[in-house]
C-alpha cells in the first residue's frame, strides 16, 4: 500500500528552480534516501514535505494532500529533524522531547496525562532516562542527536524526515543513530526519508536510493543500481572505487584521480 | 518513572515559586504602604490593613486623617506601581521570547517614543485646547501616541514582503522611533517653556498617582497579561527556532503577532499614566532567568510577580531620600537595576 506521494514537486526560490518535477512515491516502514552533491535539492525537497517551503505539484499522504492542513495537522503526520537543530542550552531533555507533543496539545492547554506517558515512555525507550533531567547543553552529539529523534517520535507522525542525521557524528556514533531509525521504523511502519552524504551508509540502511541533481531525480532504485563509478563521476565530478559486497552491499571508496602519476 | 517523577517535581518547584512571588509582593506591598515622609508611623500600617479586613478588627491607633494618607495616597502608588511592574516585566519577557532575543524590550516597536510624542504635543500645542478637559489629557495622548507609532511600525514592518520578518519589523520599530524623536524634538524647540515638564515625564513617575490612574490602567494589563499569560507555552516552542516550531505545528507569525499586539496594548497604558520607566522590562525577566533557567512557562508569570515587587519597592526611596521634591522612578530603577544585574550576572559566572 502506498503512503506518501509525491507528484511533480516543484520548489522555486526567487524564481529559480531547485527542486523540479519530482515523483515519488512510498510504502509505509519503507525507507528512502535522497542522495546528491550539495545543492542538489535534498534539504528544499526536505523541507516542502514537512510544509516549510512552498511549492507546487502535490505532496500526499494517505490520499489526503499535505498543504490543506493546518499546521497542528500537518505535525500530526509528518515530524522533521533539521540537519542543525536549535538546543536551547538550559532546556531539560524531557522537556524537550515534550516540545514533541505540540501538536496534540490546545494553544492554551497544557499536557495531558497521554503527553507524558509518551515522552516517559520515549525517553526510556532511547535510553534517555538517566538525562531526562539534565539540560541540553551538557550533551555530547550523540545524545543530542538521540534527544532530537525522540521529540521527532514524540509527534506519533507516521513520516519522518531527517536531514543529515549524521553529519555531526563520529562513526560509531552514526551507525547507532542510523540504527536506531531503522529499529523504530521497523517497530512503527514509519516512512522514513533521510538527505544523506554517506553514500555507503545512505546504501546500507535505505531501501531505496534518489539521486538528485540540480534539483531534478536522475537516478532512483536500490543501492547496487544507483551507485555506480559511471553515475558518480558523471553527477558528483569524482572519480570513485565503488565495490559491491556479495551480500547486495556497496561500498564507496574516493580514490585519488591525479595523484598516481 | 524518573522521568515522570521529573514532571512533576518540575510542576511542584514551579507552584512553590509562585506562592513566593505572590507572597513577596504582598510583603513589599504593606512595606511600600507603611512607608514615606508623613502619616502614621509605619509599623502601625499593617494593623490598620488588618482592622479593614472583614471579621478583623484590631485597634491600630490609626487616625481617620492618617489613614486617607495611606488609603488616598499612598495606596494607588503602590497598586499602580505593582500593575506597571508587572506589565512591562511580562511585555518585555514575551518580547524577548518571540523574537529570541535577550535584549529586546517593550519600547522596542516604538511605544515609548510615540507616547513620549503624544505627551509633548499635550503638554504644548494642545495645552490651550485641552485646558478645560475634566480628565488629564496626558495619559490620553501619550497612549494614543504609543498605539500610533506601534501601528506605524506594523503597518511598515509588514508591507514590503508577506514574510511578516521579525527583523523587518524590529527595524520598522527603529524607524519609527526616529522618526517620532525627531518631531518631539522639534515641538520641544518651538516650546522651550514646556522642556522641564516633559523631561520629568520621560523620565517617568508614579508621584501623582490616584485611583483614577489605577481604574485607567487596569483594564489594559488584564486583558494584555492574560493573552500573553495564555500564550506562555507557544512562546515555549519558539526557543527552538521559527522553522522548528512551524514543524512541531506552531503558527509562528501569528503567535508573533498576537503576542507583539498584547504586550504593546499594555506597555503602552502603562507608559501613558507613569512615562517612560526604563530598565524594568529587560532586567527583571533577566533576572528570572539567571535564578530560574529560560523557560517561558515560568518567566513570564515569574516576572510579574518579580516586577511587581521591584517597581514597588523602586518607588520607596524615591519619597524618602529627597523628599519633599522626589526622586524620578526611573532613576532609581536604573541606579539599583543595573548594579544589582551585574551582581546577578557575576555569580551565574561564578557558578559555571
Amino acid at each position: 500500500m502506498t503512503s506518501l506521494v509525491l507528484r511533480q514537486v516543484r520548489v522555486e526560490y526567487g524564481g529559480c528552480a531547485v527542486v523540479s518535477s519530482v515523483d515519488e512515491s512510498l510504502a509505509a516502514g519503507e525507507w528512502l534516501c535522497l542522495i546528491g552533491p550539495n545543492g542538489a535539492g535534498k534539504s528544499s525537497l526536505l523541507r516542502a514535505v514537512a510544509g516549510l517551503v512552498e511549492y507546487s505539484g502535490e505532496i500526499a499522504f494517505d490520499g489526503v494532500a499535505l498543504d490543506a492542513l493546518s499546521a497542528r495537522e500537518l505535525a500530526r503526520k509528518v515530524a522533521f529533524v533539521p540537519q542543525n537543530p536549535l538546543l536551547p542550552d538550559d532546556m531539560s531533555v524531557s522537556e524537550y522531547v515534550m516540545l514533541g507533543r505540540n501538536p496534540y496539545i490546545s494553544t492554551f492547554g497544557r499536557e495531558s496525562v497521554r503527553d507524558r506517558g509518551v515522552v516517559t515512555a520515549l525517553v526510556e525507550e532511547l535510553s534517555l532516562s538517566v538525562y531526562a533531567r539534565r539540560p541540553l547543553g551538557t550533551l555530547s552529539g550523540g545524545e543530542r542527536q538521540r534527544v532530537v529523534i525522540a521529540r521527532a517520535l514524540a509527534q506519533e507522525a507516521p513520516v519522518l524526515l531527517l536531514d543529515e542525521p549524521t553529519s555531526a557524528l563520529d562513526l560509531g556514533h552514526q551507525q547507532h543513530a542510523l540504527e536506531l531509525v531503522d529499529q523504530l521504523r521497523r517497530r512503527r511502519n514509519l516512512v522514513v526519508v533521510s538527505a544523506m552524504h554517506d553514500l555507503t551508509l545512505a546504501g546500507l540502511y535505505s531501501d531505496r536510493l534518489l539521486l538528485l541533481h540540480q534539483g531534478v531525480g536522475v537516478a532512483r532504485g536500490r543501492a547496487q543500481d544507483v551507485l555506480r563509478s559511471e553515475t558518480l563521476d558523471e553527477f558528483y565530478g569524482v572519480s570513485a572505487r565503488v565495490i559491491h559486497e556479495g551480500d547486495g552491499t556497496v561500498v564507496v571508496v574516493p580514490q585519488r584521480s591525479h595523484g598516481e602519476s | 518513572m524518573t522521568t515522570s517523577r521529573a514532571f512533576d517535581e518540575a510542576r511542584g518547584s514551579r507552584v512553590r515559586w509562585w506562592v513566593l512571588g505572590g507572597v513577596s509582593v504582598v510583603v513589599v506591598g504593606l512595606l511600600g504602604l507603611a512607608l514615606g515622609p508623613a502619616g502614621p508611623a509605619w509599623w502601625r500600617v499593617p494593623l490598620a490593613v488588618l482592622d479593614r479586613v472583614p471579621l478583623v478588627s484590631i485597634d491600630s491607633g490609626v487616625t481617620d486623617a492618617q489613614w486617607n494618607i495611606v488609603w488616598q495616597i499612598r495606596a494607588p502608588r503602590v497598586v499602580l506601581a505593582a500593575l506597571i511592574g508587572a506589565m512591562l516585566s511580562l511585555a518585555g519577557a514575551s518580547y524577548q521570547g518571540v523574537f529570541r532575543n535577550p535584549l529586546v524590550d517593550p519600547y522596542l516597536l516604538g511605544v515609548a517614543a510615540g507616547a513620549g510624542l503624544g505627551a509633548t504635543v499635550a503638554f504644548s500645542v494642545a495645552r490651550g485646547t485641552t485646558s478645560t478637559w475634566p480628565v488629564d489629557p496626558v495619559p490620553l495622548a501619550a497612549f494614543a501616541g504609543g498605539v500610533v507609532a506601534v501601528a506605524l511600525t506594523y503597518t511598515v514592518g509588514t508591507a514590503f514582503g508577506r514574510s511578516r520578518s521579525a527583523t523587518t519589523l524590529v527595524l520598522a520599530g527603529v524607524a519609527v522611533t526616529s522618526l517620532a524623536t525627531a518631531v518631539q524634538t522639534f515641538v520641544l524647540q518651538r516650546n522651550n517653556d514646556v522642556v522641564r515638564q516633559v523631561y520629568s515625564w520621560i523620565l517617568g513617575r508614579l508621584t501623582s498617582a490616584t485611583w483614577g490612574d489605577v481604574r485607567l490602567v487596569i483594564p489594559y494589563v488584564l486583558v494584555s497579561s492574560i493573552i500573553l499569560l495564555m500564550y506562555r507555552r507557544v512562546i515555549d516552542v519558539l526557543r527552538v527556532g521559527d522553522d522548528e516550531a512551524r514543524a512541531l505545528g506552531v503558527n509562528v507569525n501569528r503567535v508573533r503577532v498576537v503576542v507583539v499586539l498584547a504586550a504593546t496594548l499594555g506597555t503602552s497604558a502603562a507608559v501613558a499614566v507613569s512615562g517612560l520607566i526604563g530598565f524594568v522590562g529587560i532586567i527583571v525577566p533577566h533576572a528570572i532567568r539567571l535564578l530560574m533557567g529560560s523557560s517561558n512557562r515560568v518567566v513570564l508569570p515569574l516576572s510579574m510577580f518579580a516586577g511587581s515587587a521591584f517597581l514597588i519597592a523602586a518607588d520607596i526611596p524615591g519619597r524618602l531620600l529627597t523628599s519633599p521634591s522626589e526622586t524620578p522612578i526611573g532613576v532609581v530603577t536604573a541606579f539599583f537595576g543595573a548594579p544589582f544585574f551585574l551582581f546577578l550576572l557575576r555569580t551565574r559566572e561564578a557558578r559555571q
